[in-house]
């Protein structure tokens, strides 16, 4: 025989069934479904036939190899796991041997067969039928070569919280070009209003603002503060980013950052987002001391000149002449080769569960709002007072899980509630000495130091109460309880329903997806879970990297996270990011589409269908052309091409009708199955 | 003893959400029937209507067409234009004699492996009670016990 294609079956293709350990050897009959490819697919060319304990291990690939060079193998089969885990694998053993990697292909017969089916017997016909579908399917297969895409050494980042901000020095320090852009005036993130950090109880101010203004000053990284992304085109290497940069009304390039504006400016403005609703800023503002970039921004809405037509204290009192009432807004377009996303989270609206009595219990604070209320730069300069703004409270109650672990709201868990909570505790009894209270439903403190921040929590006489709080009711309904609030709990310890009347509350409220993190996750054509967390390429082994390559996640973005696992992922999307530059050329699959002139009448059907705009007409050929690097490889004009005119790379109609034949040369035969064992 | 009917059904899902749901059910060990086997595509828009066609002209009962959540496509939009594809082909399966529920699309995201199964093991159970389609030539029609029925997980 010969190693040359032709429709007379002169291939000469090998099937290799692994056992992965016990995981598909424990339910198929591995050795049944070797020799039964070995015999019944010899007419389709299969000329070897194994099994072997672990085909990804280096004996297997070994064996796979050593077999392409000596049965002059033309065409590989490997029936193991789902080719998203291993295909690179074999596609590496062939080409080792000297096989074009995609001559390969795999059948999935762990997680489509041995982990999903409970009889046997079926379990091995199912495999059968699925590695004839391979076999016939690899038949059709061509020799591809990756497509080579350089990659262009800049990188955007979205979002310049704490994540973002450890992610960009990494990467600008590499010697390499970032661009942060952030929604708000000023980078900082949510970690910016904290307090305190746990479990050192350092101050978050202390330890972040360096950070910020070395990302400020550093001369690889330019921040595009008071901006959100717009649009995104491109692939890995190649985005081309539209960002709006929203009007500042302030002239950046003389500006010197004074405040004198601030100062001046008499419109007083409810901070919901900075302060979180606990206190004011003016209509021109920068949202705290230490921001960077240093330039305040002038808030439209709520300025009066814009309002009225008159007033300009702003413009008067700037000594530079900076304010520049007729700004606009600016489109830029960033060219990157990779992007971070690190968009962080929002946080839970406390309104939704009415029974604790946000919004309408002046005294139950949410957790947000009591971090700002404790730093010292904060509304009320670091004094723990009730809504009054001066009484110290003497008993204070602080409930867990507001919003997460519960199926009404989020099922998950917010992962830092519990900390920052038992944090929260502490502070009162340092500042107020207090009693306090903490309704927990199970304490999570589970990294360093964390158990060790609990007991010290526990020893300085903290009320730790184990039972979910029912309901915050106002305590004027009780005789002599005016002024408190109730909180109504099962303490399950005891087993008996308390209700404690305390000063203040405070709701550990849940960390959520951002309120737009579905659009976003569209924008860069990544993909998001059922609650709106961006999905990981690996939840465990590539958590950083998402299905999309060269669109990293970092930070909360991607679920809860405290801020050492925020730094860590910061660092490690940067070092993708960094070794992604360094090769300076990337490897694409070649799944493309092509259009065959020949055949095409330029009915121009696919032109619209393409989302990417890949294919265009050319009006004196009369043909429709695709650009081969736009082309995302989706196939919607292959199928939609009435001439057949278009060919899928990889994904031909040739391979899937043979598939699909292949598939079907086993029949589900239900006597197969084993009796059943009772 | 009765002729027993196994349904044989080919399912045709995207790279990117519902293989991986497929994978997903397979990491969970959650249990599906054995009668459906699946083909990899890299968009539901990749589906041509052929294909379905192919599936049940060679011997399949039925046909799952599984993509990604309206909004949620990785190539923004193709799977509009496989609802679209399906909703044609099911009014010309109809002239042809071909109950068009033989034909079914499903929603399915990375994350929705357990779903993904339950879809599938209600898909075998609807083709199962429809009964064989026979076209043009169906052979797989087989004689069982009974009992063995309660083999296949539901």
């Amino acid at each position: 025989m010969t190693e040359t294609t032709d429709k007379n079956g002169d291939h000469r293709i090998g099937v290799y069934v692994c056992h992965c350990g016990s995981n598909i050897a424990g339910v198929v009959n591995v050795y049944e479904t070797a020799k039964w490819a070995q015999e019944h697919l010899a007419d389709q060319g299969v000329v070897v036939a194994k099994e072997y304990k672990f085909m990804c291990s280096s004996l297997g690939q070994k064996l796979i190899e050593e077999d392409i060079k000596n049965e002059k193998l033309d065409r590989v089969v490997v029936a193991a796991c789902s080719p998203h885990l291993h295909e690179k694998t074999f596609r590496g053993a062939a080409s080792r041997a000297g096989l074009n990697p995609y001559l390969v292909e795999m059948a999935s017969v762990r997680e489509q067969v041995s982990w999903v089916t409970s009889d046997n017997a079926l379990a091995t016909e199912k495999a059968k039928a699925m590695i004839s579908g391979a076999v016939a399917r690899v038949r059709e297969h061509q020799p591809l070569d990756p497509i080579q895409v350089p990659i262009n050494p800049s990188t955007l980042i979205v979002g310049g919280g704490i994540a973002g901000i450890q992610a960009a020095l990494e990467i600008a320090n590499s010697g390499f070009h970032v661009y942060i852009v952030e929604r708000e005036p000023s980078i900082g993130g949510h970690m910016a209003q904290f307090d305190k950090t746990f479990p050192t109880l350092d101050c978050a101010a202390c330890i972040l603002t360096p950070r910020m203004s070395e990302v400020g000053m550093h001369p690889n990284i330019e921040l595009l503060t008071w901006s959100e992304v717009e649009n995104v085109e491109g692939y890995l290497g190649n985005y081309s980013v539209t960002v709006r940069k929203k009007a500042r009304y302030v002239d950046t390039s003389l500006c010197t950052s004074c405040g004198i504006c601030e100062q001046k400016c008499p419109r007083k403005v409810i901070d919901e987002k900075f302060n979180a609703g606990i206190g004011y800023r003016k209509a021109i503002y920068t949202p705290f001391e230490q921001a960077v970039p240093k330039y305040p921004v002038l808030d439209r809405d709520n300025c009066t000149y814009f309002e009225k037509g008159t007033c300009k204290a702003c413009e008067k009192f700037c000594g530079p002449g900076a304010i520049k009432f007729d700004d606009q807004d600016e489109v830029v377009t960033l060219n990157v080769g990779n992007v971070i996303l690190a968009t962080g989270y929002d946080m839970f609206d406390a309104r939704r569960i009415p029974r604790y009595g946000y919004g309408y219990l002046p005294n139950v604070f949410t957790s947000l709002e009591f971090e700002r209320m404790c730093n010292a730069a904060g509304p009320t300069n670091g004094a723990i007072v009730m809504r009054d703004g001066k009484t110290p409270p003497k008993t204070v109650g602080i409930i867990h899980c507001v919003g997460s672990r519960d199926h009404k709201y989020n099922t998950y868990c917010s992962s830092i509630c519990c900390m920052q909570s038992l944090k929260f505790a502490h502070l009162v009894k340092e500042r107020t000495g207090a009693d306090v209270f903490n309704f927990y439903i199970d304490m999570r403190t589970a990294a360093k130091d964390y158990d060790e921040f609990y007991q010290k929590v526990l020893e300085e006489g903290t009320n730790l109460i184990r039972g979910k709080v029912a309901e915050v009711t106002d305590g004027g309904l009780f005789d002599g309880l005016d002024g408190k609030l109730i909180i109504q709990v099962e303490d399950t310890l005891i087993g008996r329903q308390r209700r404690i009347p305390v000063d203040m509350v405070i709701l550990a409220i849940a960390l959520e997806p951002r309120h737009d993190a579905t659009y976003v996750a569209h924008q860069f054509g990544i993909s998001t879970d059922v609650h709106g967390w961006f999905t990981e390429k690996h939840p465990k082994l590539d958590p950083v990297a998402t299905m999309t390559d060269g669109i990293f996640i970092a930070g909360c973005a991607s679920g809860p996270k405290d801020i050492p696992a925020s730094v860590s992922q910061g660092s490690a999307a940067a070092a993708r990011v960094v070794s992604y530059i360094q090769q300076k050329e990337l490897a694409l699959e070649p799944v493309r589409a092509s259009i065959n002139a020949e055949q095409c009448s330029g009915c121009r059907i696919c032109n619209g269908l393409c989302p990417f705009n890949a294919i265009s007409f050319d009006a004196e050929k009369m043909l429709s052309e695709v650009n081969q690097a736009l082309c995302q490889g989706c196939g919607t004009c292959v199928a939609a091409c009435p001439a057949g005119a278009i060919t899928g790379t990889g994904f031909t109609n040739q391979q899937i009708l043979a598939q699909i034949e292949g598939l079907m040369c086993v029949p589900v035969h239900l006597e197969a199955a084993q009796p059943a064992v009772v | 003893m009765t002729d027993h009917f196994e349904p044989l059904i080919i399912g045709f899902t995207c790279n990117w959400c519902s293989y991986r749901a497929a994978d997903m059910a397979g990491t969970g060990r959650v249990k599906y029937p054995p009668n459906i086997r699946l083909v990899r595509l890299m968009c539901s828009g990749r589906l041509d209507p052929t294909f379905v066609l192919k599936a049940l002209s060679s011997g399949a009962d039925g046909a799952l067409i599984t993509g990604c959540h309206p909004g949620e496509c990785h190539y923004i939009e193709q799977n509009y234009k496989a609802l679209r594809r399906v909703h044609l082909l099911k009014r010309i399966l109809k002239p042809l004699g071909i109950d068009p529920q033989r034909v079914k699309l499903v929603w399915a995201s990375a994350a929705e492996g357990v779903y993904l199964a339950k879809e599938i093991t209600n898909f075998v159970e609807e083709i199962r009670a429809l009964g064989p389609l026979n076209w043009p030539v169906h052979t797989h029609v087989s004689k069982v016990k009974p009992r063995q029925l309660a083999e296949v997980p539901r």
